[in-house]
Parts: C-alpha cells; sequence; structure tokens
C-alpha cells in the first residue's frame, strides 16, 4: 500500500501496511530514529511527534491516516537542532539523564507552547502526561517556564 | 598490526603495569560471569597520542579521557573525565570522553580495571586510580617538554594545557604528547586535596546532554546498517518454563517475516521491520510446557514469605545485648509486619542489543551497564573466543541495575544473529515483555519488635527477616551461614546505639527471577526500618525526630537527620492540614535523610507538597549531577511507595505495561529540595542512596496524618492515591 507522507518538511512515499503506525515507519522506514519506542499503546508519550502543530502519540497512529497532513519529528524541531526555545531551555537547566523519554517530553512541551504562551504549573501538570523513568520531572517544569521566557 | 608494533605495545603496557594493579583493586570480574584466559595483546589505537591507556592527546589539543563505566544518563561521562582533567590540568573545554574500547580492555588484561556500572561505585571506586592516570599523563606531558627543552621538570608547569618553565618558554599538552607518550609512567603521584580542585566540585554542562535534545543520541534500539534485520521475542512466561510448540506455518507467509528463531525456552521471529516481526509473534501459535509453578501466585508466594517467619531455626545476621531479657523486663512491647511486592525496573528503552555475527568475529550494539559482561555473556554464547568479540558500549535508555549482571537480551541477540549469519540483527523487547522478563526486585515480609522502659527508653529490639535472595543467583558464595549480605543490609548495619538488637534471616527464594533494581534492599528495608521506629516513639510518646537523636550522637547519620528537621522547620509547628514525616537512613558509603510535608484529603488523596533530601556522599565531583540524582531518586522514592507493584498469577507476571504498572507522573512530582553536604574523608554513591528516606517519611507523615499506620506498599493497595 503506497502512502504519501509529509515528513520534516518533505513529501516521501512510503510501502507499508495500512496499520502500520506512523511510529515503525518513521523509525524502521524512514531511519528517524530520534523518536522512540517505549511503550507502543500511547501509554507513555516517548513516541510523541507534531502533527499540523498538535502532539500526537506516534505509536498507535496508522500512518495511512496521516497523507495530507504535516508530519513534524524531534530531529526537525528546530534547524540546527539546538535552537528552538524548547532545546535551549532543556540544555540550559540540563533537564534529561538517561534521555530516552525527551525526544517526546520535548515535543510535548513545544506543543504546549504553542498553545499557551505562559503555561502555568497546572497547565504543564495537565499537558505533560510523558513518563520519565529517571525522574526528570522537576526540572521538565522548570525549562517550560524558561522556555516560555526564551520564546 | 606488524610483529614489532605489537612488540613495542606489548612493552608500552607493561610500564603502565602500576596503572593496571591499582585497577584491579577495585575488585573482581563482573558480576555472573567469568572472562576465561586473556592474553596480553596490542591494540589498534594510535599509540603515538596514547599519554596513557586513559588519556590520548590530539596534536589540535584534544584531549581524549577514555571512560570505563557506563553513560546511563547519570552523568559518568561528565564526572569521570572531570576527575581525570582535574589531575591532568587540561584545558575543560579541550576535553572530549569516549568509551573505554571492551575489546581493548579484554586484550590488555583488563587494564580499565572495573566496567560496571551499579552500585553507585562509578565515582568512589575508580576515583583514586584514574585521579592518578590523570596525575601521571600531567607529569609525562610535562616530562617531555623538560627534556625538550634540556630542563628539569622541577623548572616546569602545567595548566590548561599549557606547559611553561621559568625562562619563559611555553608548549601545548598537544605538541609534546607524541613524546609523552614515551616516557616512563611515574609512580610518585601525589593527588590534589579536593580544596584544591578547581574542575572537579564545578557543575560543567554535561557532554550527554545535547545529543539528548534532538534525537541524534543513538541509543542500541537507533543501531542501524543497510539490510538489516529486526526481531521480536516471548520467552516463557511462567518463569523456567520451556518451550513446547509453535506453527511457523501461520507466519511465515507474512509480509516481511524472513525467519522464526527458537531456543529452549524462548521464539523469535525476525523481519524487515520490527512492528512486522513483533505483530508475526504475537499471531504465531506458541505453547509452552505444563511447569511445577503453573499454580504460583503473589498469594502463595505470601505464604511461602510466611513460613519464614514462622520458622523456628533462622541464621542470625546480628545479636547485641541480650535481647531476650531486655524483652521480658520491658514495660511496652510493640510488634509489626512490613511487607512489600516485587518491582520492575521498567527502564524507558525495553531491553535490547543488536548483533552482526560471522564465523570468526562478533560485533554487539548494546545499552549495557557493564561492557564485559556483554561482552563475556556475547562470547558464551556464539563460541566466538573473545578476543574475537567487538562490544560497542551504547548510552542506555535507564539501567538502574537491569542491564548489569544477567544480558539475558544479549544472550537472546546473539543465538538470533547466529541465525542469519553476516546480517546485522536488532532484537527489542516489546515493552510487554520488557515487564513479563524482569528481574524483579524481590518480595520481603518483615516481623518487627521492639521493647520500651517505662521512661519510654527504646531498650531492645528483634527483626527477622524473610525475603528472596538476588546475589544467590550471581554470587552465590559471598553468602556466608544463609545469610543475605545485601538484603540484611539497614538491619543488620543499623547506625542506631540500641543496647540489645537481633537481626534474623529467613531466605525464601520463590521461582520469580529477582535482581538488582536501583537502591536494592534500601528501597523497602528502610521503610520498614524507619516506620517502625516511628511506631516505638508514637508508643513512647515522644517526638520521632528527637526519639532518633539520642541513638545516633557520634554518627555520620545525625547530621543529616538535623538538616532535613531544619529545613522543613520541624521545631515549628506545620500550618493547618500539613503533616510531617521524617527518615533517616546509610546506604552504599552515603548518608541521607528525608523530611515531607503532606496533606490529606477525604481520607486517601494524599498532596505531597514538599520533599527535602539531604546526602553526605564525602565528595561531590558534578553538585548538579548529584542534585538530578537526588530529584530523580524522590521520584523513585514517591513512585515505589504508592504505584508499583508486580503481581504473579498462575506463575507469571500480571502486568504487561505502564497501562497497569503505572509510574509516577510529572503531576505528582512534589517540590523538592535538595541538601548537598559533603563532610569529606570519604567517597560515598549518590546514585541510589536518596531513594531510601524519602519512603519512610511519606509513611510516617500518613500517619501523622490520618492516624493509619502503614505497612505495606504500595499504598494504591490500601486505597491511597496522589493528589494531582
Amino acid at each position: 500500500q503506497m502512502t504519501s507522507l509529509n515528513v520534516n518538511g518533505k513529501q516521501v512515499t512510503v510501502d507499508v501496511e495500512d496499520d502500520m503506525p506512523l511510529l515503525w515507519v518513521l523509525r524502521d522506514e524512514l531511519g528517524l530514529t530520534g523518536t522512540k519506542y517505549a511503550c507502543g499503546v500511547a501509554a507513555c508519550g516517548a513516541c510523541t511527534v507534531l502533527i499540523d502543530g498538535k502532539p500526537v502519540r506516534s505509536c498507535v497512529m496508522p500512518a495511512s491516516a496521516l497523507e495530507g497532513r504535516k508530519i513534524t519529528t524531534i530531529e526537525a524541531l528546530s534547524a540546527d537542532g539546538q535552537s528552538h526555545p524548547v532545546q535551549k531551555a532543556w540544555v540550559q537547566l540540563q533537564v534529561p539523564q538517561c534521555g530516552f523519554c525527551q525526544s517526546g517530553m520535548i515535543m510535548a512541551a513545544a506543543a504546549l507552547l504553542d498553545q499557551n504562551k505562559q503555561p502555568t504549573n497546572a497547565d504543564i501538570d495537565a499537558a505533560m502526561t510523558n513518563v520519565c523513568r529517571c525522574g526528570t520531572y522537576a526540572r521538565v517544569r522548570e525549562a517550560i517556564h524558561l522556555a516560555a521566557r526564551l520564546v | 598490526m606488524t610483529q614489532e608494533l605489537m612488540k613495542s605495545t606489548l612493552e608500552n603496557s607493561g610500564r603502565r603495569d602500576f596503572l593496571v594493579k591499582s585497577a584491579a583493586t577495585s575488585g573482581a570480574l563482573a558480576i555472573g560471569f567469568t572472562l576465561p584466559g586473556i592474553g596480553n595483546a596490542a591494540t589498534g589505537q594510535d599509540a603515538a597520542a596514547e599519554v596513557t591507556h586513559w588519556v590520548v592527546i590530539q596534536p589540535d589539543d584534544t584531549v581524549v579521557i577514555r571512560i570505563a563505566r557506563s553513560e546511563l544518563g547519570q552523568g559518568s561521562f561528565t564526572g569521570l573525565a572531570q576527575l581525570v582533567a582535574e589531575e591532568l590540568q587540561c584545558d575543560w573545554s579541550k576535553v572530549r570522553p569516549e568509551y573505554a574500547d571492551v575489546n581493548m580492555h579484554i586484550k590488555r588484561n583488563r587494564i580499565f580495571g572495573s566496567m560496571s556500572t551499579g552500585g553507585s561505585r562509578s565515582i568512589r571506586d575508580s576515583q583514586d586510580y584514574i585521579r592518578k592516570a590523570g596525575a601521571a599523563a600531567r607529569q609525562m606531558l610535562v616530562a617531555a617538554a623538560a627534556r625538550e627543552w634540556g630542563v628539569p621538570a622541577s623548572e616546569c608547569r602545567a595548566q590548561d594545557s599549557v606547559i611553561s618553565h621559568v625562562s619563559g618558554r611555553t608548549t601545548t599538552y598537544g605538541k609534546v604528547a607524541a613524546a609523552a607518550a614515551t616516557m616512563e609512567v611515574p609512580t610518585d603521584i601525589v593527588l590534589k586535596s579536593p580544596g584544591e580542585w578547581k574542575i572537579a566540585g564545578t557543575s560543567p554542562a554535561r557532554f550527554d546532554i545535547p545529543a539528548k535534545t534532538n534525537g541524534s543520541q543513538v541509543y542500541a534500539s537507533d543501531v542501524r546498517l543497510p539490510g538489516m534485520l529486526y526481531a521480536s521475542v516471548m520467552r516463557s512466561p511462567v518463569f523456567g518454563s520451556k518451550l513446547k510448540g509453535y506453527d511457523v506455518s501461520k507466519v511465515m507467509g507474512m509480509r516481511g517475516v524472513k525467519q522464526v528463531v527458537a531456543d529452549e525456552d524462548w521464539v523469535a521471529v525476525v523481519a524487515d521491520n520490527w512492528w512486522r516481526a513483533n505483530k508475526a509473534l504475537r499471531t504465531m501459535p506458541v505453547e509452552w510446557e505444563a511447569s511445577e509453578h503453573d499454580n504460583v501466585s503473589s498469594e502463595s508466594i505470601m505464604q511461602f514469605l510466611r513460613t519464614g517467619i514462622d520458622a523456628t531455626d533462622v541464621p542470625v545476621a546480628r545479636e547485641d545485648g541480650d535481647v531476650e531479657a531486655a524483652f521480658a523486663g520491658a514495660a511496652k512491647v510493640i510488634e509489626a509486619e512490613y511487607h512489600s511486592g516485587f518491582l520492575n525496573h521498567a527502564t524507558m528503552e525495553p531491553q535490547n542489543a543488536a548483533a552482526l555475527y560471522t564465523d570468526e568475529r562478533l560485533e554487539v550494539w548494546c545499552g549495557t551497564q557493564n561492557g564485559e559482561t556483554t561482552a563475556a555473556a556475547a562470547s558464551e554464547t556464539s563460541g566466538i573466543p573473545l578476543e574475537n568479540v567487538i562490544v560497542h558500549k551504547m548510552h542506555a535508555g535507564g539501567g538502574f541495575g537491569r542491564r548489569v549482571a544477567h544480558q539475558d537480551f544479549t544472550k537472546q541477540a546473539v543465538k538470533i544473529a547466529m541465525a542469519v549469519p553476516g546480517t546485522l540483527v536488532r532484537l527489542q523487547w516489546s515493552r510487554e515483555e520488557d515487564m513479563r522478563q524482569g528481574r524483579y526486585r524481590p518480595v520481603s515480609l518483615v516481623k518487627l519488635r521492639g521493647a520500651l522502659d517505662k521512661d519510654g527508653n527504646w531498650t531492645a529490639w528483634h527483626a527477622r527477616q524473610a525475603d528472596q535472595s538476588i546475589i544467590l543467583t550471581v554470587r552465590p558464595n559471598i553468602i556466608e551461614n544463609g545469610i543475605d549480605p545485601i538484603n540484611t543490609r539497614c538491619f543488620r548495619d543499623n547506625p542506631y546505639a540500641v543496647p540489645a538488637f537481633r537481626n534474623e534471616y529467613a531466605m525464601r527464594n520463590p521461582h520469580v527471577p529477582p535482581g538488582f533494581c536501583r537502591a536494592v534492599a534500601h528501597t523497602n528495608n528502610p521503610f520498614y526500618r524507619e516506620c517502625f521506629i516511628d511506631e516505638l516513639a508514637h508508643a513512647a510518646g515522644k517526638d520521632p525526630y528527637q526519639f532518633r537523636r539520642p541513638l545516633l550522637q557520634g554518627t555520620k547519620d545525625l547530621p543529616l537527620l538535623d538538616a532535613v528537621a531544619d529545613a522543613i522547620g520541624w521545631d515549628k509547628p506545620a500550618a493547618a492540614g500539613i503533616h510531617r514525616g521524617i527518615a533517616v537512613v546509610d546506604s552504599y558509603g552515603s548518608f541521607t535523610a528525608a523530611a515531607v510535608e503532606l496533606s490529606v484529603d477525604n481520607g486517601k488523596e494524599i498532596d505531597v507538597k514538599r520533599v527535602v533530601v539531604a546526602l553526605d556522599p564525602g565528595h561531590v565531583v558534578h553538585p548538579d549531577a548529584v542534585k538530578a540524582q537526588m530529584e530523580g531518586g524522590v521520584v523513585w522514592g514517591l513512585s515505589f511507595i504508592m504505584h508499583e507493584e508486580i503481581t504473579i498469577k498462575n506463575g507469571r507476571v500480571v502486568q504487561g505495561n505502564f497501562t497497569d504498572y503505572p509510574v509516577l507522573s510529572l503531576a505528582q512530582t512534589p517540590q523538592i529540595e535538595t541538601i548537598i553536604m559533603p563532610s569529606g574523608g570519604f567517597w560515598g554513591g549518590v546514585g541510589e542512596p536518596p531513594i531510601g528516606a524519602v519512603i519512610p517519611a511519606i509513611g510516617n507523615a500518613l500517619f501523622e496524618a490520618t492516624g493509619e499506620r502503614v505497612r505495606s506498599m504500595p499504598l494504591k493497595k490500601l486505597g491511597y492515591r496522589y493528589k494531582s
């Protein structure tokens, strides 16, 4: 089944089953491995990407449903991989530990700030449902506030 | 490599023997494996720039510092490099850490010492020899410059990668590195005192962080080669059961499926895309042999533990004073039983490894906590000699003890790779496999008795433990008289000056495989001990903080307890509706305490407002990384006490994902205040210690709030939840 996708501003065509989730198209077919597999059931958010600017858990989203939509992965959050305010705040506050959840965490934070320029702690608590096993949550919260100031 | 080059490298490594020897004192071979006879051999590294095996300096002054331990997000790449750079006195901006090559390590007779990254040991076990390595390299660089200039080395000094002579001449490390590599390795090394540190003791930006913010960090999960294949595996869900049969015909026609590989107790599907491999695995009919464990449940395991509590003849791990007399003369005796279940590491990156096998050579990519155990497991599984096994250590997406000793995922990946020689195969466990094939923090049941005299003084106590031994599965030789030396920690080595104490230990091993999970016995024993002491304080009519103080006089624990009491404002009443708890624990060579404030709504909804945690690890190399470990430790403590439990039904794990094994969320994370108070004179661990005291501090605050004494974890089973 040929599916045409807009990934990080490029139009690509993949030949995959209708029910293959976007995550596996990104990782195994397109080689975009920054988006992580950690649960496969949309419970942890490690696979979060932006679809038309909204955070989506790609592990349960069939790629075939995304024709004509704009897909953005962590690799394209900023052109140079470091200049998005969320990325700057993450480095400044030294947020990641193992880092495996952080692609999804950063995409979710970027989407939050896109919708809400000055999120409160309560806004952050509600939006950031990604799991971090190392326990970087306190810094994530602080870094989102910092990123809001950097925007 | 030519014979001559090999010979000269061997001679070089001979001259470096003192470093090897100091490294070797740090301990035995990696847990669980022995590396068979390793001969001296040469390395393919550019010997010209290798000042010592730890320090390679390029002509452009780049300083490559080799890191033997794994980066799991705890900051080892930065902290260990700081210790070398401190003594090397190089320009920190020129430092680039890289993994010490496992194959080189093995061929050069374990030249990098231990590679184990567990037990909060990376810094405390290697700080002496890696600081000496930095100092040795500095002296060699200075000696090389002095020789070139024809002046005594004593007239030269080195700072920020520049060597200068009293005459005003200067050169750089990069210019003299090749000459330095030919110098004798000095043996007269005097290390700086920590008070003189300029690089260590500060918090430079961690090397591993930028790549973790843009998707460019390559974990083992992300290893790719053209034409590679992917595998998903299922091991017998009842631990120890064998594979009976499977129907290949149901999956071989499925798109992308290449092969089915089976072993005694697992079966894997190999495909051209992991989703296809996993889907086929789920589709394939698989049967397992009946097993004697098919009826085991959490309830039956609890009954098994109880036999340890009820037994009459149990080994004694520690006995002080006359316990029976003290209880006989007590004004009040308090008894309580505490319990907790299995826990899973649940690393964010599910277990995985990639392998490429040919008849002569095996390459493995793995997020491992010990490159040596990975190499040993790969060699043992494949029959490829160790010197032909190449292990590529990848930063791990969480370790917490899961990726140290067992290497079950490595063995499977190698077996699968052997079925498709010449092709890279990456084995990826599903989350469900990761949840159900863990190496779990064991179950335990503890009975505690305490005696108070008529004035409420604590005169005696007795701790009877019944639990499962982890060390039995990896280093049984260190068990003496049936007593697990790790599981008895916190009781056997407790710091309280109580006149009479007995610690008994009844080992009870169910069929569920145990493993070391971050803080190990300090995930549960502090909860039992420190909550029980709280019970004694209340029975004595005393303040729980003041009750502990006189019994800790002269210990390194007391200043920590005082620090958190002071920070939380223990001497002043809490605000209306706010309740406090406190606890103190030492572990992994460090000292910690925690104090918390929380409120409880509707009797069951816990709102943790503040957690204060204090740590004395002796010396601090990277304060911000230590703080991050403390913050993470608080999250682990709060997660364990409320949420986490693996339960067993029909011999197998019930839980399968974060949906039924929830962990703490961001919304449930309170304000965390850290107090780092290094007192010097010793080197303690950091990764694990912060967890222990948090758990009982929550339990004790909950008693203040509700009057209900919680004696088992997780609290969700008692109807509690966090406000979020």
